[in-house]
């Protein structure tokens, strides 16, 4: 095995994204899926290995198109799961367990057609330590940290605000995007408060869509019509189920640990990276991610942001399909992550950055708890 | 009286002692016996050494304001709250631990990070559950 010997062949999104009350959560999954496989120029009869989230999960979105695997992952650590089931399909695929794997991602997040929203067990940790307090879903959980971070580094309300400023920017070039209209930093701050320090403006959308991966052996993509994308690094792991129990509040070690490997392994350095995509559930997340994965130092992320250095014309373009706060976010975002990542590599984005040969995606499961990170490119090393 | 109740933990076996605790009026964790370091959440090993040997210990209940939220969009049970601080406390024996701040107006100027705080109770149906209050202040 080498390097970039595994490649994504095949990606592509459900027809729309954002409020789409007649799509149940399977259909969302097998209009991705159906989608990724024609984009890949194959037939769904070879597919021979399934990976996806419950619910409905593997087994019922393989059974539902006819697949029959001889590989299933069901891994599920929230929004980043996409980006771990690509993991482990370059060792299934270099193990000869699969040849040709498919990963879908599909979601009523808004609509809640068909969807199985998971309670926690009443005995389980967070609901003895964290659910008495009145904690409702990521508005009250994944903004705990950022507090600290504020006093630590001395973060303004106008740095974080700008965030979402910034990623607007990058929506405004995507027709697919929800929101594509400019929004200021005194928009952001006079948006309703949601969660003190976090607005409106500072939380991400709620939709409806799905998507899906081809990924196959780069053996086996010679002959098909997309040019593939070489997945060189990648990297896995998680910190803590509850927030309360972060190590550090104002740096996650899930997203320092995952990235650390997946740079290794593809043997990149930061000045290599040329687009990037961070999951961007709130606005501080991005802040953290830019910070953790090393490409700024410590506390200077807002102010990076700020400058314009990721926006349209920055030299680190982040978020440009505008995110999880301008563009979609179905719940498990990570799926589009990778999408992005895909177009902007085979030079189809809507916003296209110019010449990029490596975009890293950094994913996010539940409120900093799991990460993934891929390093993906349109060469071989 | 607000129409829902707030949540009320469920007890497992290995969490018992900390609910039985709080219903005496004391705030326990659970150290290692093997390598000596305090932890929380209650659990069946310590997460720094894997050992099964653990005690409790009593704590101090005091504490300081690590970081919270002040959440505008209620919990169940919570309507009558909002908005309300959901907090971490980082405890003088260490560990950290998610409360709400009691006693006080939760605004933004007066919940001050790394302010003191101390252990109070709160009855959640048949269990107790810690809270903490701005250190100094007398019992609501």
């Amino acid at each position: 095995m080498a390097r970039g010997d595994v490649v994504i062949v095949g990606a592509a999104e459900t027809d729309e994204v954002g409020v789409l009350p007649g799509h149940s959560t399977l259909r969302l999954h097998v209009e991705g899926a159906r989608n990724a496989v024609s984009d890949a120029g194959l037939r769904m009869s070879d597919i021979d290995g399934i990976a996806s989230v419950s619910a409905p999960g593997p087994i019922q979105v393989a059974h539902t198109l006819g697949i029959k695997p001889r590989w299933i992952d069901g891994t599920g650590v929230g929004g980043t799961s996409f980006l771990l089931h690509v993991r482990h399909a370059v060792a299934a695929i270099r193990a000869g367990h699969a040849t040709t794997v498919l990963v879908t991602h599909g979601e009523s997040g808004r609509s809640q057609v068909g969807s199985a929203r998971g309670a926690l067990p009443a005995s389980s940790p967070n609901a003895q330590f964290e659910a008495p307090y009145g904690v409702l879903g990521p508005p009250t959980m994944f903004t705990i940290p950022l507090l600290r971070y504020m006093k630590k580094f001395g973060l303004t309300a106008e740095q974080l605000a700008y965030v979402p400023v910034a990623q607007r920017k990058w929506a405004a070039r995507n027709p697919r995007a929800r929101y594509r209209e400019p929004i200021t930093v005194e928009d952001v701050l006079n948006s309703r408060m949601i969660s003190y320090p976090l607005h409106l403006l500072e939380c991400c959308l709620v939709t409806d869509g799905g998507g899906a991966l081809v990924i196959t052996s780069a053996d086996r993509a010679g002959d098909l019509p997309q040019p593939p994308v070489h997945i060189l690094g990648t990297g896995e792991t998680f910190e803590s189920p509850l927030i309360s129990q972060m190590e550090d509040f104002t740096t996650s070690a899930a997203f320092r640990r995952s990235s650390a490997e997946a740079f290794a392994e593809a043997g990149i350095t930061h000045g290599d990276v040329d687009h990037l995509m961070i999951y961007d559930a709130f606005a501080h997340v991005p802040i953290y991610g830019l910070e953790d994965m090393g490409f700024v130092g410590r506390g200077e992320a807002g102010a990076f942001i700020a400058e314009g250095n990721t926006e349209p014309g920055g030299r680190l373009p982040l978020n440009t399909n505008g995110g999880g706060l301008s563009y979609t976010h179905t719940g498990m975002y990570g799926m589009f992550l990778i999408q992005e990542s895909v177009r902007q590599l085979r030079g189809q984005a809507a916003a296209q950055v110019p010449g990029v040969e490596i975009s890293v995606a950094q994913g996010n499961g539940g409120m900093f708890t799991a990460a993934g990170t891929l390093v993906l490119s349109n060469r071989t090393p | 009286m607000s129409a829902r109740a707030k949540p009320a933990p469920v007890p497992t076996p290995e969490t018992q002692p900390y609910f039985d605790a709080a219903a005496e009026g004391e705030l326990k964790i659970q150290r290692c016996l093997d390598c000596g370091k305090p932890f929380f959440y209650p659990r069946p090993c310590c997460p720094f050494c894997a050992s099964d040997a653990l005690e409790w210990i009593t704590t101090s209940g005091r504490g300081t304001l690590y970081s919270y939220t002040i959440n505008h969009r209620p919990a169940p049970g919570f309507e009558q709250d909002a908005p309300y601080a959901i907090a971490v406390v980082q405890l003088s024996e260490g560990p950290r631990m998610m409360a709400n701040i009691v006693g006080i107006e939760n605004t933004p100027d007066n919940l001050v990070l790394d302010m003191d705080v101390e252990v109070t109770f709160e009855k959640r149906g048949d269990v107790t559950i810690p809270q903490f209050r701005p250190a100094g202040r007398e019992a609501i």
